[in-house]
């Protein structure tokens, strides 16, 4: 395929003992979104650099642009964006100056690289503090200013190692709508994250990494239902004893009934049409419901699913985090 | 040519630093004014020359070589803060031209030092000393401190690119560049110190490009009648101790540098 802007075969490297990628292959195609979903120490953050040209790969073979990451470093640094996790921007400067710098380090003349540094600026609402030095910045005008500088040269692929970690939920969501106008532009993006609402939300396809692996690879709604089906919840007006059995051809494992015999649960696998199917089946049989709903898996529990540990973004996950060295204590999910 | 507009984007941004930071500026500005005063009025009433000759006379050059050799550490702090933040990595994902993150904080650092060494010079006029010698050998003198400054900074890079943080990189600093600075003629003579220390201080660059520019600002130079090599010939040997700076440190700096930021 020709049309691929960003493409990684078998990528291994390791620090000292520690396996950070462990035969990672990855495909986005122009124009593409690939979420890169994983929990802290995955490996996320390795494979971004190396497909950023920081970091060089112990085996396997990358190609960003149609260049090779490795050989034509150079070639593929003029073709790409990319915003950290971590800030890479001078904190002595005003935000003004770091955009005109990095516009003038990525080949712009003065005039450009003014204008442009302008224009970002306001488009991300930072004109206000463009005068100021970054240290005085909060976190969510850091991380704007950060993926304004990845926007500088108007690369045509974009890397987000983890865009909105650390941001409250305001500045998450604004920084999703920043990210899904960039898309409407063209932009090819490879994007990290620890949420899973997050990859759901702006990715076209999702790659879930863990422990240096691909573990599963699809779109969200494809890896939701490659890890169990969905789960169907009938609450019925008056208990009825017949109940289980007139849902019996649609559930895929036992019906659980609820003491007062009103709430009827069990897994379903989830096909189009399927509350009405069933609201229709159940009018048949002269029971009448309440209410009836199909929960699609959360990818929550598809990660439980495929890892065995939870995300994150789950309670559990979130304890796990803030008790590890990497936890991020400013972290606040939505 | 946009290798040279790396460069100067670079340079500038150091620049940049050292005015927003300030205990850079105070060390290119304030320690200087400090330090010529202190040594001048201070020791200037104990030392006596061999050979006669006032103490301010003979202590300015000395003072230059003493500022810019401290201040060259702001070269290895300035590098290893870069180093400890995510910013030479944002340059690195950009097309920018590799030798120039280096080239460029050398190149700010002469500037600097070109400030340090006015401050000296303009607060020597003030409490009295005078260059003799001709306007151009009085330049010269101020070219030699100059090119043995840009010959540290490589060197101070280079302890920057090994130190793990900036207050590392301060101390070590601190540990190698002040004995430089004190063992030689810099801000007494040679003469009455235990051999020994003699030598090293006869043969410490320092001495060498001090002698040198005291031999062309035409001030006191008791020094010239020692009998060592470098203090026989202080130009040529002001010049060699420059050019081996460079020449070793420059091409370490570079090693030193690709070897810190690949992983």
């Amino acid at each position: 395929m020709t049309d691929l802007m960003i493409e990684a075969h078998a990528l291994e490297k390791r620090f000292g003992a520690t396996v950070a990628l462990d035969g990672v292959d990855l495909e986005v195609p122009a124009g593409a979104i690939l979420g890169v979903l994983g929990p802290n120490g995955a490996g996320k953050t390795t494979a971004v650099r190396i497909l950023t040209t920081l970091s060089l790969p112990d085996a396997g073979s990358a190609r960003v642009a149609g260049h090779d990451v490795v050989r034509e470093a150079g070639a593929v640094r003029r073709k790409i964006g990319v915003t950290a996790q971590d800030a890479t921007l001078d904190e002595v400067l005003t935000g003004r100056e770091n955009l005109v710098m990095i516009g003038r380090l990525g080949g712009l003349r003065r005039a450009q690289a003014d204008a442009r540094a302008e224009q970002l600026l306001a488009e991300f609402e930072l004109t206000d503090a463009a005068g100021r030095l970054l240290k005085t910045y909060s976190g969510g005008m850091r991380r704007r200013l950060d993926l304004a500088a990845g926007l500088v040269t108007r690369p045509p692929v974009l890397f987000l190692d983890e865009p909105t970690t650390g941001l409250d939920p305001n500045s998450r969501a604004r920084m999703w709508e920043v990210i899904r106008g960039l898309v409407a532009d063209g932009v090819t993006l490879l994007l990290t994250t620890q949420y899973l609402d997050e990859a759901d939300e702006l990715a076209d396809r999702i790659v879930v990494i863990d422990r240096g692996r691909v573990i599963a690879d699809g779109t969200a709604a494809e890896l939701k239902a490659q890890t169990g089906g969905a789960r169907l919840e009938v609450t019925l007006s008056e208990p009825r004893a017949e109940a289980p059995a007139a849902l019996e051809e649609f559930v895929s494992g036992p019906v659980h009934v609820s003491h007062d015999g009103r709430r009827l649960r069990a897994p379903v696998r989830s096909a189009a049409g399927l509350a009405t199917t069933i609201v229709r089946a159940l009018d048949e049989a002269a029971i009448t419901v309440d209410d009836v709903e199909v929960h699609q898996p959360s990818l929550d529990d598809v990660f439980f699913a495929l890892t065995g540990h939870p995300t994150a973004s789950s309670p559990e996950g979130e304890a796990a985090a803030a008790s590890s060295p990497e936890g991020d204590p400013q972290e606040v999910v939505a | 040519m946009k290798r040279l507009r790396d460069l100067a984007v670079l340079t500038r941004r150091n620049l940049v630093h050292i005015k927003r930071e300030p205990l850079q500026l105070s060390d290119v500005t304030v320690q200087p004014v400090l330090f010529t005063l202190l040594f001048v009025y201070v020791f200037g009433s104990g030392v006596v020359l061999p050979g006669g000759g006032s103490y301010k006379s003979f202590a300015i050059a000395g003072l230059l070589a003493m500022n810019l050799t401290t201040s060259a550490m702001g070269t290895a702090v300035g590098l290893s803060s870069d180093l400890g933040s995510g910013v030479i990595d944002r340059f690195r994902t950009l097309a920018v031209w590799r030798p120039a993150m280096l080239v460029g904080r050398t190149f700010a650092d002469l500037l600097t030092a070109a400030i340090c060494s006015a401050f000296v010079a303009v607060t020597g006029l003030i409490v009295g000393w005078r260059p003799e010698g001709s306007v151009l050998a009085t330049l010269g003198g101020f070219g030699v401190f100059l090119l043995f400054a840009y010959g540290l900074s490589w060197a101070c890079a280079c302890l920057g690119m090994i130190s793990e943080s900036p207050e590392s990189a301060q101390s070590m600093g601190l540990v190698v560049f002040f004995p430089l600075a004190i063992v030689s003629n810099a801000l007494v003579p040679t003469e009455r110190m235990p051999a020994v220390l003699k030598t090293i201080a006869d043969w410490n660059p320092v001495s060498a490009v001090t002698s040198a520019s005291r031999k062309l600002f035409s001030n006191p130079n008791p020094s010239a009648s020692i009998h060592a090599w470098p203090m026989e010939h202080p130009m040529l040997a002001a010049l060699l101790w420059s050019a081996a700076l460079i020449a070793v440190f420059a091409p370490l700096a570079t090693y030193l540098y690709r070897r810190r930021t690949t992983d």
